[in-house]
């Protein structure tokens, strides 16, 4: 019995789009260490507003990995438009699912990709429907939460 | 290198040993009487649960008849705190214990506040040994009890035991220990420590899950604790665990047989794992004392990388090891042992806990160290912070 399905393991042991671009057209950071998990994604966007290239680099459990790759993946491709539709919902089901604890390791990843938008969106002067309320800075959702494991 | 399965994790849980087993089997088909029947058969069980527990009493230096076995280490936790707690109200309602407790103690603690007790947890240093200062400062006439581990789960810190005994017995206060880690992996002598109760599990000394035992000094009036039958001395009712019993027993005599083996086998792995680690990767952090540790435990921050998915990637080499903390956040304290010895909170989430058994060789912790580097170094490699950017 396994902790992740299949599609969650593959993602984290082979994750698509690690790294960094040396001149992101926007970067976003979403976490931090002190909470066990942060999601940093980088996009590159062409004069047509389209994402051309996404990558990440995450510190956190196996799930914030997956879904980073994952959400990175979905990005690719997509108008800045389209990738700001890009839910929290919607990642999970890419990844068919998470156990219940670890859900809040997605909410990371359309966090993170709204917070890379929002700098394209201000390095750009550019405004966004999708961005409107949108806060880069709000702490993090205490919601969701994983339980800590407990040592025997 | 070729997959091997490594269990680092006994700690957590021990198997069985061959030797355990062979002796349990008959107590459950053959001699499988009730032992509070009269005739032969049960008269035979209540022979082995005698043999098992001058067995599990001659590990720690006690009489027989101090030992009460239990379903549980977590129950007798419970039956030793709870029970000195209610049974001493007319003195007072304060009880003693460290930040660095097992969960079945601290959580009995706050069981007990509910009910109107007061507790006090004692603080321990960078080591992770108990302030005895802060310790002696906290006693209270009001105070019952005092409960200290004697070795940490976590990160194997041994606690100077006979000394805080001595400091409990100079005001007149009742003394336990959880001694679930510390069972089988040091010399034991309830008498030269001085404790009033201390509390085991055969599960960690390659014995059955499901059965503990509470030593209770001759004269100590500890309350019963199950009601019902007159087993065990009338204070803990129930129709023993029979084979278990005789599987802890046995484990029991191995433990104290092999014990000054085990415990060189074990602390020559250990160190010669430590030494390897810090020698082959970089920005790693051993966590608790060197010196006063549960020979097979072993405690390290990986920086910059998350336990637990360091934690699945070994696991996909076959390799069992535990973390402090899953994949949690700032509202949830991880690891309270780690942060009570001041480890900063987002190392906390990058350490994980080793632990060395009988059954561990050279070759597996090879194996390990090679798996570590390979999964530390590729984490690291995904990881949003580094030792160039800082946390
Ligand atoms: C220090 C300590 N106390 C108590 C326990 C509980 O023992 P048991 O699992 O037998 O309830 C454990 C292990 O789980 C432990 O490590």
């Amino acid at each position: 019995m396994a902790m992740y399905n299949d599609k969650v393991m593959d993602h984290f042991t082979n994750p698509h789009n690690v790294g960094e671009f040396d001149n992101p057209d926007g970067e976003g950071t979403y976490g931090s260490p002190v909470c066990g998990d942060m999601m940093k994604i980088s996009i590159l966007v062409d004069a047509n507003d389209v994402i051309t290239d996404a990558k990440f680099k995450t510190f956190g459990c196996g799930s914030a990995i997956a879904s980073s790759s994952v959400a990175t993946d979905m990005i690719i491709g997509k108008t800045v438009e389209e990738a700001l539709e890009v839910t929290n919902k919607m990642v999970l089901d890419e990844l068919g699912g998470l156990p219940p604890i670890k859900i809040h390791c997605s909410v990371l990843a359309d966090h993170a990709i709204k917070s890379a938008i929002y700098d394209y969106a201000q390095k750009h002067g550019k405004t966004y429907a999708g961005l409107e309320g949108f806060d880069p800075n709000a702490p993090e959702d205490e919601d969701e939460h994983a339980i800590p494991e407990e040592l025997n | 290198m070729e997959k091997r399965q490594v269990y680092l994790d006994y700690g957590a849980t021990t198997p069985v040993k061959k030797e355990v087993l062979d002796a349990m089997i008959p107590y459950f088909t053959e001699h499988f009487g009730n032992p509070s029947s009269l005739y032969t058969q049960g008269q035979e069980a209540k022979h082995a649960i005698d043999i098992a527990r001058e067995q599990v009493a001659a590990l720690i230096g006690a009489e027989p008849r101090e030992i009460f076995f239990t379903g549980t280490g977590s129950e007798a936790d419970n039956w030793a705190i709870i029970e000195t707690a209610l049974a001493n109200q007319k003195k007072g309602k304060h009880i003693i214990t460290s930040t660095i407790e097992h969960h079945a103690i601290l959580h009995t603690g706050d069981y007990l506040e509910t009910l109107g007790f007061e507790v006090t947890y004692i603080g321990v240093d960078s080591d992770g040994f108990i302030k005895l200062d802060e310790l002696e400062a906290a006693i209270r006439p009001d105070t019952t009890i005092i409960s200290i581990m004697y070795a940490n789960n976590e990160i194997g810190t041994i606690e100077p035991i006979e000394k805080i005994a001595a400091i409990a017995k100079k005001h007149g206060i009742a003394f336990h220990t959880d001694a679930v880690q510390a069972l089988g992996n040091l010399h034991i002598d309830v008498k030269k420590l001085g404790v009033d109760l201390l509390s085991m599990s055969a599960h960690k000394i390659y014995g059955p899950k499901g059965v503990g035992a509470l030593y209770i000094r001759k004269g100590y009036q500890l309350p019963t604790h199950i009601h019902g039958g007159g087993q065990e001395n009338r204070k803990r009712a129930g129709t023993e665990n029979l084979a278990g019993i005789v599987g802890f027993g046995k484990a029991a005599e191995l433990a104290r047989e092999n014990l000054v083996e085990h415990i060189e086998q074990e602390r020559h792995l250990r160190d010669y794992f430590i030494e390897q680690v810090l020698q082959q990767i970089d920005d790693v952090q051993v966590n608790g004392s060197l010196e006063s540790r549960l020979p097979g435990n072993v405690n390290i921050t990986f920086k910059y990388i998350e336990g637990e998915a360091l934690l699945l990637f070994l696991d996909m080499k076959g390799i069992a090891i535990s973390t402090g903390s899953a994949c949690s956040s700032a509202s949830l304290t991880p690891s309270h042992v780690l942060t009570a010895i001041g480890v900063p909170v987002e190392q906390i989430h990058g350490s994980i806990r080793v632990s060395i058994g009988d059954f561990t060789t050279k070759e597996d912790l090879d194996y390990t160290i090679e798996a570590l580097k390979e999964s530390v170094a590729k984490l690291r490699n995904i990881s949003s912070v580094s030792s160039s950017s800082g946390w």
